[in-house]
Parts: structure tokens; sequence; C-alpha cells
């Protein structure tokens, strides 16, 4: 079936069946690598993309239910995502950096919805987000940082 | 430039260009080396160093990366030894040559047992120096003045007469100079870099954090097909017979083709080849495949432990200790499960063949045994097989397989649909955690006893699976029948007892198991150090001090427990409900000592606060990236501790994903504070020795709640 899909603020059309995950559409199809597949069972966060601004695991859901414009990593914008992607690279976050498309596209959606988080804010929005390597006090770390910088900024 | 083209070629890359081209030490000499002979072979820095004409230093790593931080710390040797700016420096991995790159710990080239800084230390250091003395002498000519008048800093090179200029400027010219076999290193105290905390951030820190970073799941080219395969459930089985036939009805799916481990599903993309996989139909053959389960192994290898088993060590008359009249007996059985290493990215890579020569893209750790295995499945030359290593979303061991049973797979699939095809092959979550490669399920057998407040004997008896029976490290780790791997850091305590033993018996089984970080420590740590904790307290001993009294000839490992004893401020009151335990142990030839502090949860559930970290793993080439190795094999550590475990039913894992093959999560992440001790020993392993005395600091601490110190393991068993 054919798709039409807004992704990082392009209509893009696919051809694909209707069950397929919008992970798979975003990788195999566009080619847009930087969203990872951990689990497929929305248990790990890799795979984390905002679909109207909000976190959503793509491997979990069907390219048919997609209702809103997509962003992914190579695309994530605005004073939020500079913020937390300057301070991931300040702390030296990642370690095999595979998990961290998806940690850094849920850390943008939080602070877009609270800008100054709590480490419990930090912990309950980010507790999908499975890291193997165990980065999590760097990530946590990251987020204040970047929420110091963003009302600095503000 | 009449260069030698082929292995030049590669190394060439983008545009970029290798210094000195016709340096007389050739590949060939290098290859005719014996490494560990003869001490180290002289380096060849154009295997290791490209210089562009935009002035960007690429080091050539020959350490897979994936998230340990080689890119990082060769980089580091060689911007030092170079005087480069730390913002000129790049790094990328070097390509599978063995003669070229291998591991001068292993002879061939892999990464594993926490030995990449180790290794490449001096290597890396001169193959800098090498091309500082090169660009230094091709200024000096350009510039008509003499190489003592040049000096370089923060990657400009300056002569007399306000002269100025960047490395790329002067590439034509070194490359027409034949460097000296040897030059002078750095003296220690002019380092700019190493050792210098924070002086560099890791190389690979934008790329992972922009998406930009591609792994081995990103490798296709046009016309890629996707496979994934259908592997038996019960280790040890095989196909039987298949029908396909739904499978291909899927759309998208090109074609399902019976390999040795199993039936193969061909498609467009990784979601019909998923689709496809779940509509084959297959009858399994399991007259070969194990059949117990974990419990019932376990049981059958604690009954074995009662045996002698093969002596690893031993001193004094051990059961006649134990037997001493009037002394305090203390047994405990160990159990230790199966664990997965569920690295984040799940296995997979790319291959083409066209009938004559194969290139394969992948997480290849292992790349002296990939290369031959692909060669062998494909029945070409291995000169004709080019691996390239890519970025792998972490391994924790997992990746460094003897039998190479990936690149197999990868070249049975490509095999299977013909020669000038291209094939990317996916492992789902599933197909990880069922894939076996575990740690092995251990058992250890402790007895002890306590006399007038000091520990007069000591048995450990350790039963369990061997991965190196059958491979090709067998000579390397089985000495005398037993296993080195199984036995590290029990045939050895650092601890002075008088009567002493460890031995092991080895058990067999078609379930496939591998190190994992920090391989026979995983368990041997945590029976070491929660059975000596338990033995302190019967003899009425402090843990830190207790130890201490038992290490007077263990200055390294002593060295950290008393520095984390400090940092922790040991002894000091604990908060209400909160308990604090300790343990110290030697890996991989660093010494690391942890304190946890716990508490039990509302769900009952162990919880870890915060853990503190003494470290000596020799000169710290990152002290950043250490304490991020020590964080994260800390929260490794606790999270398989408190929750892994790969159990199996009937021959089957009874868990599949990340929803019952429990993971650690940032709830769950303790507190860390690690401190380095300051050396001018070469460096040691960092990747695994943070993880080994977590465990049993944690049991420890249980402990002084009024818990046991849990001995079957994971403490959290899941519903
Ligand atoms: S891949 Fe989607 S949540 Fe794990
Ligand atoms: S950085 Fe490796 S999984 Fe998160």
């Amino acid at each position: 079936m054919i798709f039409t899909l807004k992704v990082n603020g392009l209509d893009r059309q696919v051809d694909v069946d209707e069950d397929t995950p919008l992970l798979w559409v975003l990788r195999d199809d566009l080619e847009l690598t930087g969203t990872k597949f951990g689990c497929g069972v929305a248990m790990c966060g890799a795979c984390t993309v905002h679909v109207n601004d909000q976190p959503m695991r793509s491997c979990a859901l069907p390219v048919s239910a997609v209702q809103g414009d997509i962003t992914t990593i190579e695309a994530v914008a605005g004073p939020e995502a500079k913020a937390v992607q300057a301070a991931w690279v300040a702390h030296d976050v990642p370690q095999c950096g595979y998990c961290q498309s998806g940690q850094i596209m849920t850390a943008v959606a939080l602070l877009r919805e609270q800008p100054k988080p709590s480490d419990r804010d930090i912990d309950l929005a980010m507790n999908g987000n499975i890291c193997r390597c165990a980065t999590y006090l760097r990530i946590r770390s990251a987020i204040h940082d970047a929420a110091k910088s963003l009302e600095k900024g503000a | 430039m009449n260069a030698p083209l082929s292995r030049r070629a590669i190394l060439q890359g983008g545009g970029a260009l290798v210094i000195g081209f016709l340096m007389p030490m050739g590949i060939g000499r290098l290859a005719a080396q014996a490494p560990a002979a003869n001490g180290p072979p002289p380096v060849d820095p154009n295997a290791f160093i490209r210089i562009a004409p935009d002035s960007t230093v690429t080091v050539l790593v020959k350490h897979i990366e994936f998230g340990q931080g080689p890119f990082t710390g060769l980089a580091t040797l060689v911007a030092d030894e170079m005087d480069a700016d730390w913002a000129q420096m790049r790094a990328e991995h070097a390509p599978g040559d063995q003669k070229v790159y291998a591991n001068l710990f292993m002879g061939m080239q892999g990464t594993g047992g926490s030995t990449a800084m180790a290794n490449s230390y001096l290597q890396m250091r001169k193959a800098g120096a090498l091309a500082r003395w090169m660009l230094v002498q091709a200024a000096a000519k350009s510039w008509g003045v003499k190489p003592e008048q040049i000096t370089i800093k923060a990657g400009v090179i300056s002569g007399p007469g306000g002269k100025q200029g960047k490395f790329g400027e002067f590439i034509e010219t070194a490359r027409t100079l034949t460097p000296p076999q040897d030059v002078p290193l750095k003296d220690a105290g002019k380092f700019e870099f190493i050792g210098k905390d924070r002086s560099v951030g890791r190389v690979d820190s934008l790329d992972k954090t922009t998406g930009k970073a591609d792994f081995s799941i990103d490798q296709w080219t046009p016309g890629t097909l996707t496979v994934v395969v259908a592997h038996s459930p019960r280790f040890g089985g095989a196909v039987a017979s298949f029908d396909a036939s739904k499978a291909l009805a899927v759309s998208g799916v090109v074609a399902v083709k019976q390999i040795p481990s199993g039936v193969a599903v061909f498609a467009t993309g990784t979601w019909p080849a998923i689709k496809g996989r779940k509509a084959l139909t297959i009858k399994w053959d399991d007259s070969k495949a194990e059949a117990r389960g974990t419990a019932q192994m376990a049981q059958a290898y604690l009954a074995k432990a009662k045996e002698p088993g093969i002596q690893a060590k031993a001193t004094g008359d051990i059961e006649k200790a134990l037997a001493t009249p009037g002394a305090t007996l203390v047994e405990a059985d160990y159990v230790f499960p199966y664990l997965a290493h569920a690295p984040m990215e799940p296995l997979g890579g790319y291959i083409e063949w066209d009938g004559k020569t194969a290139l394969a893209r992948f997480g290849s750790q292992f790349p002296s045994f990939d290369q031959p295995a692909i060669a062998g499945v494909l029945g070409i030359p291995p000169e004709q097989v080019k691996v390239e290593p890519v970025l792998a979303g972490g391994s924790f061991g997992r990746r460094a397989t003897g039998d190479a049973h990936l690149a197999v797979e990868l070249a049975e699939c490509v095999k299977a649909i013909g020669p000038g095809k291209k094939v990317r092959l996916t492992w789902t979550r599933e197909d990880d955690i069922h894939g076996g490669y575990y740690r092995p399920l251990m058992v250890h057998r402790m007895r002890g006893a306590v006399k007038d407040g000091k520990i007069i004997a000591w048995s450990d008896t350790i039963v369990g699976q061997s991965f190196a029976v059958g491979g090709p490290m067998e000579k390397m780790m089985i000495r005398n029948g037993v296993d080195a791997t199984m036995v590290e850091g029990s045939s050895e305590p650092p601890y002075k007892l008088p009567a002493f033993r460890c031995a092991a018996t080895i058990e067999q089984s078609p379930v496939t198991t591998l190190w994992w970080r920090s391989v026979g420590h995983t368990h041997t740590g945590y029976a070491v150090e929660t059975f000596v904790d338990r033995l302190l307290e019967a003899a009425g001993k402090d843990p830190v001090a207790g130890r201490l009294e038992l290490m007077t000839d263990q200055p390294r490992a002593a060295a950290v427990l008393k520095a984390v004893a400090e940092l922790a401020k040991w002894g000091e009151p604990v908060p209400a409900g909160r308990g604090r335990g300790v343990a110290v142990v030697e890996s991989f030839n660093s010494f690391v000592a942890e304190i946890a502090e716990v508490s039990i949860g509302e769900d009952g559930e162990p919880k870890v606060h915060k853990v503190w970290a003494a470290v000596d793993c020799g000169i710290a080439v990152n002290p950043d990236i250490v304490r991020a190795q020590v964080e994260g094999g800390i929260g490794y550590a606790v999270g398989h501790i408190l929750y892994g475990e790969v159990p199996l039913e009937a021959g089957k894992p009874t868990v599949s994903n990340f929803n019952n093959y429990r993971s650690l999560r940032i709830m769950e992440m303790p507190e860390v504070e690690v401190t380095i001790l300051p050396s001018s020993a070469p460096p040691t392993g960092i990747g695994e020795p943070g993880v080994p005395p977590c465990g049993p600091a944690i049991a420890n601490a249980l402990a002084r709640l009024g818990r046991e110190r849990p001995t079957i393991l994971p403490m959290v068993k899941s519903a």
C-alpha cells in the first residue's frame, strides 16, 4: 500500500504493508538510519521518534496508524534539541552510542514539557530508554545542564 | 609516486594522504616477526596514522570501538606524541589485516581482555613520534633550516624567523623521507593530553549524538537483501524439514534457503523478512539437543562439586584444616545463572560476494577469525576476503567468538543466495537472548574454617562449562585440565590463607557459552568476596581491616581498598535503613575496590543507592573514559546481579526480550563516585575491571541489613 508521511518536514511516499512498523519505514525505505532497532517490542526506547512532538516508539507504531508529523534524530531542532545535544557532547555521554538517538529524542521531549526537571522527573521520563552501557548518570547530568543552559538562554 | 597499491589503497581512503608511502619498514618485515617472541615488532606509522592536506590526523584503530573508548584513547596517544591540536584528531577502524594490526598480546587481530590501551600504549606513541619526526624533517627541508630549529605546538610547526605551518603543508615532502627505526618518546612530564583529565573529549561523541554514527545494522548498499534466520529453539537442534510456502507468500520475501544454522529468509527489507520468518513451518531434530532445564543442571553441577575435581592450586592440607577441632566451619553453595550479553545493538552485518572476492562490514571483534571463516564458507582464499570492522552497539564479549559463528552465518547466507549478491543479516532481540554464547552457568562449593579470629582453611570447587573446549583458544586457556578463565580470581585470591585449595570440573552441554564482561571474575569475584566477608564476620573482624590484615603482600589491592574506604568514609554512621558492603578484585591487571550502599525497597528488592570505587589501572590515559567505564561497569554489574538470568526449561530459554530479560534502567542506577589512584605503571585494562567487585559489595551490604548474602543469583527472581 502507498502511504504518505510527513517526515522531517518533507512529504514522503512509501509502498509497504500496512502493518510495517514506522521504524522499518524510516530505516529501510527512507534511509534515516539514526533511529535504531533495539527490541522491536516497545521495551527499550532505541527507536524513539517524535510524532507531533510527542516521543513515540516507532517499532510498535504501524505505518497505517501514524497520524501527524514525524521528526527523527536527523532533523530534531529547536533550542531544547540544541541544548541537549551540546550537553551530551560536553558530558561525553555516549559509550557505544547505539541507544543515544532514542535517549536524546526522549530528553528533548521532556525538556519541552518540563523545562526544569528534577532527578525524579528525569528518571520517570527516561525510564523507558535502556542503555546497556549504563550511561544513565551522565544522561541525568546532561539533562540538568541542558535545562540550565536553556534557562540562561531564555 | 610508485606507491605499492593494495593495502595502501585501502589505507588511503577518502582522498587523504598517507605520509611516507615508501617507508622502508615494509609490511613483509612486520609479518615475518613473531610478535610475542622477541618483543613487539617495529612500528610502521603509515599503518596507523593518516595526515590529510587539511591537516586532520586520522588514527587507524585496530581495536573495535563499541563504547570502551579506543578511538579516543589511541588518538590521545598519537596527538600527544605529535604535539597536535586535539581538534585536528580523528579516528577510524583499521581494516582486517592481522600482519599489521595484530593485538600484540594475542598474536592475532582482535579486541578483548581489556587490552586495547595496554597493548597500544607504546605502539601508538611510537607511531606518533615517528610521524612527528617526519614532519619536523620535512619542515626543516622545506625551510632550509636544521631540524633542531623546529618546534611543534598545538598542531602548529614553527621555525626560525617566524616561519609557521600546519601538518598538511608538509606531507608531500614527508613522503620522500626515510624515517629511522625508532625515535625517542616524549618525557612523561611533558604530556599535554595523556593522563590529563578532560584535556580531550571523545572523538565519537558528536556523531553518536546526532544519529550520524553508522553501526553494523546501518551497513548496506543499493540492492542489498535483508535476511533473518530461524534458529533452532533448542541448543544443538537442527532443521529436520521445513515448509516455506506461506513465507514465500509474504510480500517482499524473495527467497527461503536452508543454511547450516537454520532457515534463512531473504527479503527486500527487515519487516518482510521478520514476517516471512514467522510464517515458516519448521520441524526440528532435537536428538542432539540439550533437553535439561537450568534447575536440573545446577543440581547436577552442585552434586559434582562434592567431588574433588581437578586441582588448580593448593597449599597446606585442606581437609585436615577444615576438620580442625574447635573451628567454626562455614559452607556455601553458589549458583550463577546463564547470562546473555544483550548488547544494545543485536548482532548483524553486511556482506557482498562476487564469486571470487568478498567484502564484509560488521562489528568484527576478531577479524583474524572472521576473515578465514568467511573464506572457508565461500571456498575462496582468505586474502580475497576483506573484513571492515565498523562501530558496534556494545559487545561485552559477545562479538568475540572463537568459532566466528556470526561471520560464518553471514557467509552462509550470501552463499545460499548465490554469487553477485549482497546481504544484510539482522538478528532480532529474541535471536540475541535465545542465541546462546552465554556467560556459563557456574557453581562454586565454598568451604572455610575460622578459629581464634583467623581464617585457617579455604576450599573452592567450581563446576561449569568451559567455552575454551573445542575452540581455537583451547591450548591457550586450558592448562593441566583446568580452564584458566574458569578459576581466575578463585585460584589466587589476594588473601593469605594457610590451607587453601581451588579445583574445577568442566561440564559439557550443547548450550553455547562465552566470555562475558570480566569473564571468570563475574562469578569468582562474587564467590570469593562474599565468602571472605562471611568468614571475616565469623572471625569478628571488620570487612576492610580484616581484609587488609590478609593482604600484606598485595600492595596495589590493599591501596585501592584503603582508598575506597577513605572515599566512602567507611566506619562512619550510615543513613538509617541502609547498609554498606565492600569488595576488592584484581582483574586484567587492574585493581578495583568498591563500596555499595544498599537498602531494601518497598517492593522487597535491594535498592543500590551509591557505589564508591577506587581504581588502579596504571597510567589512566583518559581519566574521564576510565571513570565512564567504571560507571558503566557498575551499572552492568548491578543490573545483572539483581535481575540477569536466562533460565532454560527442557532446554529452551524462558526469556526472550527486555520484557523478561530485565535490564537495568535509569531508576535503578546508583550514584557512582570514582577515584583513580595516581600511577606511573603502564596502563592496564579498564573496560571490564569495574564489574567484578560490585555484586559482592551489594551482597555484603545486604548482610549488614540482616539478610543473607545471596548465593543463588540473580538476587531478584522474576515472577
Ligand atoms: S526498538 Fe522500539 S522500543 Fe526497543
Ligand atoms: S551508549 Fe551503549 S547502549 Fe547506551
